[in-house]
């Protein structure tokens, strides 16, 4: 499998994806330059964490107009999986393939920390090797994460199931001292309709290797691959 | 452009030139200088820039060791780690401006450091920063402390490197002139280490980054050489603004120009001084000359004059020397990542730096001579009148401790011991992917991917300490820091310092100078932590009155194992709780008396460096050995502190613990048994399995321990004796400590 990982002027955690996929999990890696117009066979596209374009308009509003994002839309609609992470997520709300927008903490200062996320679906492409309910400890490492739709949008996504992820506590209950940074309905991560667009504001890159205190972020990245073998299987 | 003004020994002294060294650089010339070359040789010769107060004194320091490749004189020292890959670090202060203006000049400080670091070729993976400001009751201190910390995070955030420690202390000698000191740290492959030296006739000279403007004149000669005063508001316009963004482009250009072979011959950013330092410490490091035509700047705004020019600090702007074959390589690959590189001159053999504007030279400076012949001072030292005063403490007017229960809380309550996750949440401490032992333990641990190996970071420096006995107060920051490595369970490679004081016009401000020169010295030989670089910075001061003495230390250990990294919190209930080293402890310049009965006096318990080093020699092979859980340094607070440190400073909450100490010899007093400070002391917790094994060795390695008790329940018990001297739920304990420093700064 192949993973394509997004370069923005202003990313940062390319390298901490790259680790990950290629040197943890053995699988192919390449970077994709943001000024590119396409790109050619990668199977998963994840959008790094960061601060792309220096996030001095409001976050992805700048990175959403590279080049690059229209074939990571063509590669989306083709069924193609893309991650999205911190202001990977950011990024892929500005430019609309996710729905709502993320908005400053409700603390108002940057987070940088552990969190615990309780998986709320199985049944994607980003969750298939975690069981319905665990709960999950991830860093996160932002100062606009806290995520927000209007009320009609919010009854939709929990209608479709579209949140993936909400902050809990270490028991799994989804309450207000749990979720760092207001983020309605506890929302930590949502996939599009389809299921195959998926952002996260927690970074499982940060905790996927036991030298780093915790492994739990490698899950998701193993769920992308077991993913991708199935559908592989099942085109054959 | 109006008429230059007429060069005069008045105008030499606006500049912030002595008679002296007015008479000095025009007999260097043979003439006197244009109004341009006037400038330079200021700014050159500012102390900022030549430290021509302090080389004489740091001279004596240590800067040799087995692993040292590069030491004091480059933008940083440069460090042999194996596995082939070298540590590259260094600190430095940005004081004043952030003073003046808290968020921009901690900011700008970041981005400084981390210039110095990938200008040698090195990815900068770490950052610490060590903080001092005044009383949180001091006018506008809230303020500068949200800015700074703001600043920081803003900065260091933004462009990807992790800030994974530092310290953070509160006294009123700062009320007027805070600290703002950083450190980065970055890893290359030796051979792609890059120098900032001009080599070659004919290369290319190619300015790279933002444009210049008319910011940040004027920053090094006058903001950070003179002290302040009631107009130092005015100097607001003397602070740089950051662009972290463009830096984030500027690091990843450089270092794929670097790691390209042979396109880059010499890179040096361009800090303190711009453009005028990098052109003339280049050329001086190669033994070569420069022609720069000032025409070809790129620059923000129009009209500038070549004095402005060659002065600004504006931000994020690198020079470097290429092949002339590589001209087109350099430009496209800075083009890539949106940026401008402009060819302003060439590498000459001629030794001296010639700079025209507009078709006529307006600079012709030999570079060598400006650059390394700044006037060296041997400045006259007294010791202060008040220091033997202070170092008197008669502790018979403090009454013996009435109730340990309620001043344990309120020490871990107080400004310096209270936890700092307010202020390291506030920083990224994980991005890379590396940080192994994040903030809240004595070291940050920081893995070499690619290698089993990891680094271990940590600064320190008690100022009080310092202040009450200046060559002690050295030693001991100097030992703390090394000790925290230890306790970490790595062996220190190089130690970079910050050090900050006073006017070294002033005799007693030299005293305290030299005397910390010689306890850092003395201390770093005895522990093999040879000084690699730093910097020095003097004026701290405001209306006659000087910071207490700081300098700083900041020390990077090297482990063999990034897994078996140590922490300094009790892990596990059931652990045996040991003190290595003698729990005696002294009252004298304790946190303790400052915070209870507002004295500072005495002096600091000694170290005996022997000593201290044959316990970091125990920590660690006992912790080869795999017998110990944890780690903890005791210092300010003492005893007691440091146990309870033990209990609530984990991420997953607070673990008791049940211990007893000793009474000690008769009449000793139950203040200095639970809250005295000496160095040489550790906390260390080992399965009891273990524990036989661990005294077995310690026993072996002539290491005084002493068996204090058990990890467990949810209470901190200390007993002296049959008395229960503390007896306090941990969860609370830990929540006074850890709720404190968010609950002052709202104030």
């Amino acid at each position: 499998m192949k993973f394509g990982i997004v370069v923005f002027p202003g990313s940062n955690c390319e390298h901490d994806v790259y680790h990950v996929v290629k040197h943890l999990l053995g699988h192919d890696a390449a970077f994709l330059w943001h000024k590119d117009a396409g790109f050619t066979g990668v199977d998963c596209v994840v959008l790094p964490g960061g601060f792309a374009h220096g996030d001095y308009l409001r976050c992805g509003a700048m990175a959403r107009f590279s080049p690059i994002m229209g074939a990571v839309r063509q590669f989306a609609e083709r069924g193609g999986f893309v991650l999205g992470i911190c202001n990977g997520f950011q990024i892929l709300s500005e430019a609309g393939m996710l729905p709502g927008t993320l908005v400053r903490n409700a603390g108002l200062q940057y987070l940088c920390r552990d969190v615990h996320l309780r998986v709320e679906r199985q049944d994607t492409a980003f969750t298939s090797r975690i069981k319905l309910g665990t709960v999950l400890r991830v860093p996160i490492g932002h100062g606009e994460g806290c995520y927000y739709a209007p009320d009609p949008l919010l009854k939709e996504l929990e209608q479709k199931r579209q949140v993936v992820f909400r902050y809990c506590d270490v028991r799994g209950e989804v309450t207000a001292d749990a979720n760092p940074n207001g983020s309605l309905h506890g929302v930590a991560g949502v996939v599009n309709e389809r299921g195959n667009v998926l952002g996260m504001m927690p970074h499982p890159d940060r905790c996927a290797e036991e030298v780093l205190g915790n492994a739990q972020g490698r899950r998701l990245f193993e769920s992308i691959v077991h993913a991708w073998q199935q559908a592989r299987r099942n085109r054959l | 452009m109006a008429k230059e003004p007429e060069v005069t020994r008045e105008l030499a002294r606006e500049e912030g030139m002595t008679s002296e060294e007015y008479d000095r650089a025009c007999a260097l010339l043979g003439r006197t200088p244009s109004f341009t070359e006037l400038a330079i040789i200021a700014v050159m010769w500012s102390e900022h820039c030549s430290y021509k107060s302090s080389r004489v004194h740091l001279k004596s320091l240590p800067t040799e060791g087995p692993r040292l490749i590069q030491g004091p004189g480059e933008n940083a020292g440069v460090v042999d780690v194996g596995d082939g890959i070298v540590a590259v670090f260094k600190m430095e202060s940005h004081n004043h401006p952030s003073f003046v203006e808290p968020y921009q000049g901690a900011a700008t400080g970041v981005g400084g450091i981390l210039r110095d670091i990938f200008t040698m070729g090195a990815r900068p993976i770490a950052s610490l920063n060590s903080l001092r400001f005044g009383s949180l009751t001091a006018p506008r201190m809230t303020y500068l402390v949200g800015g700074v910390v703001a600043g920081i995070a803003g900065y260091g955030n933004c462009i990807g490197v992790p800030t994974v420690g530092g310290d953070l202390y509160f006294h009123p000698s700062y009320d007027n002139n805070i600290l703002v000191n950083v450190f980065s740290l970055g890893i290359a492959r030796p051979d792609k280490i890059h120098k900032g030296l001009a080599r070659g006739p004919g290369n290319p000279v190619i300015y790279v980054g933002s444009r210049t403007g008319r910011d940040g004149i004027h920053g090094a000669s006058l903001l950070a050489s003179a002290e302040f005063d009631a107009q130092s508001e005015s100097k607001r316009p003397t602070v740089q603004v950051g662009d972290p963004f463009t830096e984030k482009l500027l690091l990843e250009a450089c270092l794929e120009a670097m790691k390209e072979h042979g396109i880059v011959v010499g890179i040096q950013d361009m800090g303190a001084a711009g453009l005028t330092c990098s052109t003339l410490e280049m050329a001086a490091r190669g033994g070569s000359g420069m022609e720069i035509d000032l025409d070809q700047v790129p620059l923000r705004e129009e009209g500038m004059t070549p004095y402005e020019i060659m002065l600004s600090e504006s931000q994020e702007r690198m020079l470097l020397v290429a092949t002339p074959e590589s001209e087109a390589r350099v430009k496209s690959l800075f083009e890539k990542w949106d940026l401008e590189a402009a060819v302003i001159g060439r590498v000459t053999d001629t030794g001296r730096v010639r700079i025209t504007w507009k078709g006529r030279v307006v600079a012709d400076l030999p570079a060598a001579a400006v650059a390394d012949e700044a006037p060296l001072y041997e400045r006259p030292e007294t010791r202060p009148s008040w220091q033997e005063e202070v170092q008197r403490l008669r502790l018979e007017t403090v009454p013996d401790l009435a109730d340990g229960n309620a001043a344990l809380t309120r020490l871990l309550a107080s400004p310096n011991l209270c936890s700092r996750e307010s202020i390291y949440q506030a920083y990224d401490h994980m991005v890379r992917t590396n940080t192994v032992v994040r903030p809240g333990s004595d070291a940050a641990v920081i893995r070499l991917k690619g290698s089993t190996q990891a680094l271990a970071l940590t600064s320190d420096c008690n100022p009080r300490y310092c202040y009450l006995d200046p060559a002690e107060g050295a030693r001991l920051a100097v030992a703390e820091a090394a000790r925290n490595l230890a306790c970490a369970g790595a062996v220190p490679i190089g130690t970079t310092d910050c050090l900050n004081f006073g006017s070294p016009e002033r005799p007693e401000i030299m005293w305290q100078f030299a005397r910390s020169i010689e306890g850092i010295g003395e201390a770093c030989r005895a522990l093999e932590a040879p000084i690699v670089g730093g910097n020095v910075s003097f004026y701290n001061e405001t209306e006659g009155k000087a910071i207490h003495p700081t300098p700083m230390i900041a020390m990077v250990g090297l482990l063999d194992d990034a897994r078996r990294a140590l922490v300094q919190w009790f892990r596990r209930e059931g652990d045996v709780v040991l003190l290595l080293g003698e729990p005696a402890g002294s009252l004298a310049a304790s946190e303790y008396l400052a915070v209870l009965h507002g004295l500072e006096a005495g002096r600091p318990a000694p170290v005996d460096l022997r000593r201290e080093r044959a316990l970091h020699d125990a920590v660690r092979s006992a912790r080869d050995s795999g017998f110990l859980a944890s780690a903890h340094d005791c210092s300010e607070g003492g005893l007691a502190v440091a146990l309870a440190e033990c209990c609530i400073s984990g991420p997953d909450g607070a673990l008791g613990a049940s211990l007893r100490l000793a009474p000690g010899e008769a009449g000793r007093r139950l203040d200095a048994l639970l809250f005295g400070e000496a160095p040489t002391r550790v906390i260390v917790s080992t399965s009891p399995e273990n524990r036989a094994r661990l005294e077995a060795l310690l026993l072996s390695a002539d290491a005084p321990f002493h068996v204090l008790g058990k990890v467990g329940g949810n209470r901190l018990t200390i007993a002296v004796g049959d008395t229960a001297a503390v007896d306090l739920d941990v969860g609370d304990l830990r929540s006074a400590w850890r709720l404190a420093l968010p609950a002052m700064l709202a104030k």
